[in-house]
């Protein structure tokens, strides 16, 4: 097997292409900037004079011109070169275009979701609007991206190439495109993206990296915003004593520098540190952190439930109860590794690693809602409520919390991503998780030691990381654009 | 004002209270102190052995006690042996135990000794403070004057194309973690294998075979343009994408104001409108936010100085943390929990000060 290039035979006709979009791309921006520095101070403008003037023609409608479509050749040349491997034979595309057809369930996907969010976004509320926006398009488009490599990655066990700890002989530290020496009948013949330090596959081990990543974040945010709200809408709502020692305490959190808190709960010595004993079951220090901060869903389901439905008893009494069982049992085989069927349990480092992500964000979820609730518990909605003899939950639970979803929301989105950043953080510092697991921080800390030479196992997770935030980010400025148009 | 000031202080004091007594309690769990034990006796040592060396260092004391004793505000202990020779934590070597003090804690300004490291905690933290104070500088120099340019240039006219871009930037900076930038720099910059070096050095425009260097180790002796640009690059990225973000914001606001349209209606340039209405009243937000970004400046310096291997207080931490050097830990956590305190207390005065519309008798 010949080793691939980037960009195969496909590059030999497309890659002048490209330079030539991207020098086109380069010299129309330069001149955008020249012409706004030269371009003397207009007159007071009309608001769309800018657009006006260009539509008037100049050397401004030129290079406008030439900006949109040296950008769209980008584009467009960067997908014939992510797709064209799915037609063209194996290698004829290079490293690029063979990614891209390992993609290909997620680029159906991805074409499916858009086709169908389009269609139908009039009726899909404030989903729907997000693709009103280009920022907000651009930033879901990477974020399903990354959620349906995960699903694809996870369940289906697609996409990868290679095993994700299996070392091939021969490939420590080899370049991307590089062959395997002598591949059996039936495996993949390429390292598409290179070999690691231990002679794994990159490529399938950032891939494998996204599942873990996408299971931990947006789980940890939710369980954070849980603890937030139920803390939150009852201190903004009460005040008083309650508040003031919550806030203290939420405050205490936030003071505290986030690295520190990181090495100080999870070192493997807190981590074993035995804090009593019940029921023949050591609680050791994250037993006992989970089995506080794991009941807050429960809590707050049963009282939203409640305070709807306790004029209700049959269906109140349905809904609390199946709270309580299901949620149980979660809780049981999560929090206090006592699944009573054996089937839920959460190994020891990413407990302690949820765990401490959850502690870390929720003060901040509680400030916001905290706040949130100051300003909307004064409205004459809620006056109304009350006089309507609308107990306090009811009122703070199906009132306040539905009318502050929007900040809630952007911030979910944005929550996701600094969580995603903590648990690079913890990984990059070879905190909690297992060295061999395959996600992005953990395979930045073992790619870093010989960054100088081999730069490209660090950079591929780098990247995917970067790219699964920025997307997040895109995402939660599209929802707060959109949902301020109101 | 006083009374404002006076509480904050006072809460402030609490909190740090609670902090250091809180890292304290986590670092003398006992197995930390088993570890330590037999990391300064040896490895084989019996549970009695560890029990008797970690009494006879005052280990063992109740927490309070040893809290207290840590702080200076309970006399440091000691321990008298068999034979009535006594030892104790004041008790230096070569000092008898008359001539030691009876209390010696942080208030005394005794930090402890640094196990690993073999030194005096207190001196320790203060050199490293100042490597990473330069590091600090630096990139505050660097970030500040490009968030804030970058804000009040997106910020002046919302929704045009600069703005859209500018906006864009921003996010992506502030989806750039420390690790992520730093990775990508050193591999685009300072790997040799990277075409930028390759062409450089081909083209005999710079001496060594990279342009800048991975490490920042020889930084902390001569601080030069090739050992000091990346680690500076890589804190000061992350956190001009969010203060880029609030100033826009700030900005957009104001530009929206009637004083602002009154201005413009009147004749005055827009450029002055910029310059001497909007900018003063626009710099009041980032001000707090730039205040409230140190807590995450010290995350990234311990990241970077971890990358770039630079040995500063960032790095000082790390070390302390993952070989349990329980005095060093402390004083390291003391400065850091000191630091984020300060800032927040500073912002808030600063706030009041800026923001004439806020005044706290």
């Amino acid at each position: 097997m010949e080793p691939l290039t980037w960009t195969g035979s496909l590059g030999t006709f497309l890659n002048p292409l490209f330079l030539f979009a991207l020098f086109a791309f380069a010299v129309s921006v330069l001149g955008f900037i020249l012409l706004n520095i030269v371009k003397p101070e207009p007159e007071i403008r009309a608001v769309n004079s800018q657009m006006a003037a260009e539509a008037a023609g100049g050397p401004g409608a030129l290079l406008g011109m030439g900006l949109r479509y040296s950008f769209f050749a980008i584009l467009a040349l960067i997908v014939i070169y992510l797709l064209a491997g799915i037609v063209t034979p194996y290698g004829f595309a290079g490293i690029v275009g063979e990614v891209g057809v390992r993609f290909t369930p997620v680029w159906i996907a991805l074409v499916l979701t858009f086709v169908l969010s389009i269609t139908y976004k009039r009726k899909l509320g404030l989903y729907g609007k997000l693709f009103d926006s280009l920022i907000g398009m651009v930033g879901f488009a990477l974020v399903m991206f990354w959620v349906f490599t995960a699903i694809f990655a996870g369940v289906f066990d697609m996409i990868i190439t290679h095993p994700v700890l299996d070392q091939v002989s021969g490939m420590k530290n080899k370049v991307p495109g590089t062959p395997l020496g002598n591949p059996e009948p039936g495996e993949y013949p390429h390292y598409l993206l290179g070999g690691d330090t231990l002679a794994r596959d990159v490529f399938s081990r950032m891939v494998a990296g996204s599942t873990t990543v996408l299971l931990i974040a947006p789980a940890a945010t939710g369980f954070a915003f849980m603890v937030g709200i139920t803390l939150g809408l009852p201190a903004g709502f009460y005040g008083g004593k309650f508040d003031t020692v919550i806030s203290f305490l939420a405050n205490l959190v936030l003071a505290f520098p986030v690295i520190l808190l990181f090495f100080l709960l999870v070192t493997p010595e807190i981590r074993e540190y035995v804090i009593f004993s019940i029921f023949s079951n050591n609680v050791t220090f994250p037993k006992f952190m989970a089995a506080i901060l794991f009941i807050f869903p429960i809590l707050f389901l049963v009282v939203l439930w409640n305070s709807r439905f306790f004029t209700q008893p049959s269906k109140r009494n349905l809904y609390v109860a199946l709270t309580v069982i299901i949620g149980g049992y979660f809780y049981l085989g999560l929090a206090w590794d006592a699944d009573p069927l054996g089937l839920i349990s959460l190994d020891g480092g990413v407990l302690i690693v949820f765990v401490s992500v959850v502690f870390v964000n929720s003060p901040t979820v509680f400030r916001i809602v905290r706040g949130l609730v100051l300003d909307i518990k004064t409205r004459d909605y809620v006056a109304a409520g009350q006089t309507r003899g609308e107990g306090p939950w009811y009122i703070m639970l199906w009132e306040i919390l539905p009318n502050a979803r929007g900040p809630l929301i952007v911030d979910f989105c944005l929550r996701i991503g600094y969580t995603t950043i903590l648990l690079g953080t913890l990984g990059f510092f070879g905190l909690g998780l297992s060295p061999e697991s395959p996600d992005w921080g953990t395979t930045i800390n073992q790619g870093r030691r010989l960054l100088g030479v081999y730069p490209h196992p660090a950079i591929v997770p780098a990247l995917a990381l970067m790219s699964l935030v920025l997307g997040l980010n895109l995402l939660a400025d599209g929802l707060r654009e959109e949902s301020l148009k109101d | 004002m006083g009374t404002f000031l006076l509480r904050r202080v006072g809460v402030m004091l609490l909190t740090a209270l609670c902090l250091t007594f809180i890292v304290f309690f986590m670092t003398t769990l006992y197995p930390n102190l088993e570890k330590l034990a037999k990391t300064e006796g040896n490895f084989r040592m019996s549970d009695e052995a560890v029990a008797s060396w970690l009494d006879k260092n005052g280990y063992l004391e109740p927490l309070w006690k040893g809290y207290g004793q840590w702080l200076g505000v309970l006399p440091g202990h000691t321990y008298t042996d068999e034979d009535g020779t006594v030892t104790g934590a004041c008790i230096r070597p070569g000092m008898t135990p008359e001539e030691a003090p009876t209390y010696c804690g942080v208030l005394q300004g005794d930090w402890g000794q640094s196990i690993t490291l073999k030194d005096d905690a207190g001196t320790l933290i203060a050199t490293r403070l100042g490597l990473t104070g330069w590091l600090a500088l630096c990139a505050f120099a660097v970030m500040i004057p490009a968030a804030l340019i970058i804000g009040i240039l997106a910020g002046m006219r919302e929704g045009s194309r600069m703005d859209r871009s500018l906006s864009t930037f921003s996010i992506a900076s502030s989806a750039t973690p420390e690790y992520v930038s730093g990775v990508i720099f050193i591999a685009v910059f300072a790997a040799s294998a990277s075409p930028l070096n390759a062409w450089l050095s081909e083209m005999n425009l710079i001496d060594g075979r990279t342009l800048f260097k991975g490490s920042a180790t020889s930084a902390m002796k001569d601080i030069t343009w090739a050992n000091f640009t990346l680690p500076v690059a890589t804190i000061a990225l992350y956190g001009v994408g969010y203060i880029a973000r609030m100033t826009r914001a700030s900005m957009a606001e104001v530009m929206t104001a009637q004083y602002i349209r009154t201005a413009r209606l009147k004749g005055v340039s827009f450029r002055a409108v910029v310059l001497k209405h909007a900018l003063r009243n626009a710099l009041i937000a980032p001000f707090t936010v730039i205040m409230l970004q140190f807590p995450y400046l010290l995350t990234g310096v311990v990241i970077t100085e971890t990358l770039f291997n630079y040995k500063g207080f960032g790095w000082l931490l790390v070390h302390a943390a993952s070989t349990n050097d329980i005095q060093l830990l402390l004083g390291c956590s003391v400065v850091a929990v000191f630091v984020v305190l300060v800032t927040q207390l500073i912002s808030d005065i600063g706030y009041v000060f800026l923001n004439p519309r806020i005044r706290i008798a």
